[in-house]
């Protein structure tokens, strides 16, 4: 099901990741939280750029300890757990937050 | 995002009334091209695929004798009909194990027996039709493959290898499920099946190593790649990205530490989970077991040891040698392979740790036991030791321990819901429902025991709990590592 933003057309795959990384935008990460009914503040986009610019280092999704770590040191301590990051993306920050960062979806036993 | 309704926990666990076809839509995406060719598999549905099943079907008849056995033996006395969780928690007569078998059973008779040849109709034999194909696809992807209901089939038939069978078939004819196919091509691809490249495994292993630095004031060290170490861990790669899997393995490495046994994770085989197992596929278990065995050669390893993986052990314990032996390079003073389990309960018996049992205090805790550990394999050298030793860890560990109602537990454990390649959100709503048992038993120890923590040995029940605990009004966190209960009892020096 592509998904449609500013008059373009994106790929992605049947659970809505984006097919191809390099498709990504800010609007389009922005279209697909309202969809879910999320409207994306600084908080959102702090944990989003972080798993973009992780992506691009290691081509895969930081794991959870990496994400709750960085995030702790860049919006304090308190906010560095993952109790803080479902409050954020409550379908889980792995999932939810991979999705409207652009990268695919991890796999496995998570 | 749900569109079902969770059901509904009531005193006792009812025998539903039946709902016919109720759960036909549930379906998983199927695999594509890209998936299906690293596996050897064709991209799509040939053309003769009928002709293709029914000969895969027959070369498994040849090559596996217990699938005819299985094929043959079942007389129908319907004491599998209530004991499978999905069936219990989707009230669909499909998902009752003997009519879920009966899906091949039928195909089974109209092509490789006689009567079935000559009269169809009167032995229940059945045409293998798009529809047949299809229901296929949706009913055997409704089953965990957690041999409950083989416990009580007099016969003894094996449900799981039945759908096994049928997977592998469907995946010949080109009819793959995605979230496993995909999975075993990272896993050949990259190492594992989260496809963590090496760079990246090692980053966060340095994390955990500060990260325990920061808590205990020790440094302990999660190893990788480091030639000449003693132990292999092979473990399950949630355990280096999910809560509360990490957990589990930050306390595999105190065990270690604390016993000054030398140990290493190999980036080669950064998986234990092997899900060949899962679509029957004898040569991709194989592919996928050969990684351990080129590690362990590869680092000079003298043993192998398993981390908290449910499958994975049933695979280790029961095929690696088949599959990968024989390892007879490995040190013979200890089993080849070992659970972790069986290491930290051997250096508890030993008294070679210090367990501070109060750091558990404000948890109480019960054991699920997964299917794969309790009804495939064996821990120690006892009889049962499979549900004995996590148990006798987790009492050592904790002061507060409570077993759920005994016919959910040890051989008659049901499972997580989302076991045998099921742990996929696209089959969201056949995992809520068939955790339905498991979160009965739960809310009995709740009420009854002041029960905190369901503690487990398998990275799919953990990551299944986790999600689907709130469908049932717990939280997510109330799913422990076994090794994450030691991890914060276990009294950590400085080494001198």
């Amino acid at each position: 099901m592509p998904i449609e933003v500013n008059g373009k057309t994106y790929e992605t795959d049947e659970e809505g990741y984006l097919a191809n990384l390099n498709d990504w935008n800010e609007d389009l990460a922005k279209a697909m939280a309202e969809a879910d009914g999320t409207t994306l503040d600084e908080n959102h986009w702090e944990v989003i750029n972080f798993l973009r610019e992780y992506y691009e280092e290691y081509q895969i999704a930081p794991a959870v300890r990496v994400l709750t770590k960085a995030i702790g040191k860049k919006l304090g301590a308190d906010k560095g757990n993952s109790k803080y990051l479902y409050e954020l993306f409550p379908y889980g920050p792995a999932k939810q937050a991979c999705k409207y960062a652009g990268l695919p979806k991890p796999t496995g036993c998570v | 995002m749900a569109d079902f309704e969770t059901p509904e926990v009531k005193e006792y666990l009812e025998i539903p009334a039946l709902k016919q076809g109720v759960m036909s839509h549930s379906k998983p995406f199927v695999s594509k091209e890209q998936f299906q060719e690293p596996l050897g598999f064709p991209g799509e549905l040939v053309e003769n695929w009928q002709q293709v099943a029914v000969d895969k079907l027959g070369e498994l008849l040849k090559t596996n004798r217990g699938l005819r056995v299985f094929m043959d033996s079942c007389v129908k006395c319907g004491a599998c009909t209530d004991k499978c969780h999905y069936f219990l928690g989707t009230s669909d007569p499909r998902n009752m194990p003997v009519a879920r078998q009966d899906l091949l059973r039928g195909v089974y008779r109209r092509y490789h027996t006689l009567p079935g040849k000559l009269f169809p109709k009167l032995v229940g034999a059945m045409d293998l039709t798009e529809e047949v194909l299809d229901q296929w696809y949706s009913y055997f992807h409704q089953c965990s493959e957690c041999r409950r209901c083989s416990v009580y089939c007099p016969y003894g038939i094996d449900t799981a290898e039945v759908t096994m069978a049928t997977r592998d078939i469907m995946n010949a004819v080109g009819k793959g499920q995605k979230y496993s196919n995909e999975i075993i091509g990272k896993a050949f691809k990259i190492g594992n099946n989260l496809g963590l490249p090496e760079h990246a495994l090692a980053d966060t292993l340095e994390g955990l190593e500060e990260e325990v630095k920061e808590d205990t004031g020790v440094d302990v060290r999660y190893p990788l790649d480091e030639k000449g170490a003693e132990v292999l861990l092979v473990t399950p790669s949630a355990d280096f990205f999910a809560e509360p899997h990490v957990d589990g393995l930050i306390g595999y490495g105190k065990v270690f530490h604390q016993a000054g046994i030398s140990w290493t994770l190999s980036s080669h085989a950064s998986e234990a989970a092997n899900f060949g197992v899962f679509i029957g596929s004898m040569e991709n278990m194989k592919r996928i077991a050969m990684r351990i065995r080129e590690a362990a050669l590869d680092l000079g390893v003298k043993r192998i040891v398993f981390g908290e993986c449910g499958h994975a052990w049933r695979v280790a314990y029961s095929f690696l040698n088949t599959l990968a032996g024989p390892f007879d390079f490995l040190d013979p003073r200890y089993p080849v392979p070992q659970h972790i389990c069986e290491v930290t309960y051997d250096l508890i018996q030993r008294g070679a740790l210090t367990l501070d049992k109060s750091a558990n205090d404000h948890r109480r805790v019960t054991f699920h036991d997964s299917c794969n550990v309790a009804r495939a394999s064996r821990m120690g050298d006892i009889p049962g030791g499979q549900f004995v030793i996590p148990r006798e860890i987790i009492k050592a560990v904790c002061n507060h321990y409570y077993d759920m109602a005994p016919d959910t537990i040890g051989e008659a454990t049901y499972c997580c819901g989302g076991g045998g390649g099921l742990l996929t959100d696209d089959l969201m709503e056949l995992r809520v429902k068939g955790a339905l048992p498991r979160m009965q038993a739960l809310r009995e120890v709740t009420e009854e025991n002041g029960v905190t923590h369901l503690a487990a040995i398998c990275a799919i029940c953990k990551s299944q709990f986790s999600k689907v605990l709130p469908y049932y009004g717990f939280q997510m966190d109330q799913i422990v590592s076994v090794h994450q209960l030691v991890s914060d009892a276990i009294v950590m020096a400085p080494r001198q």
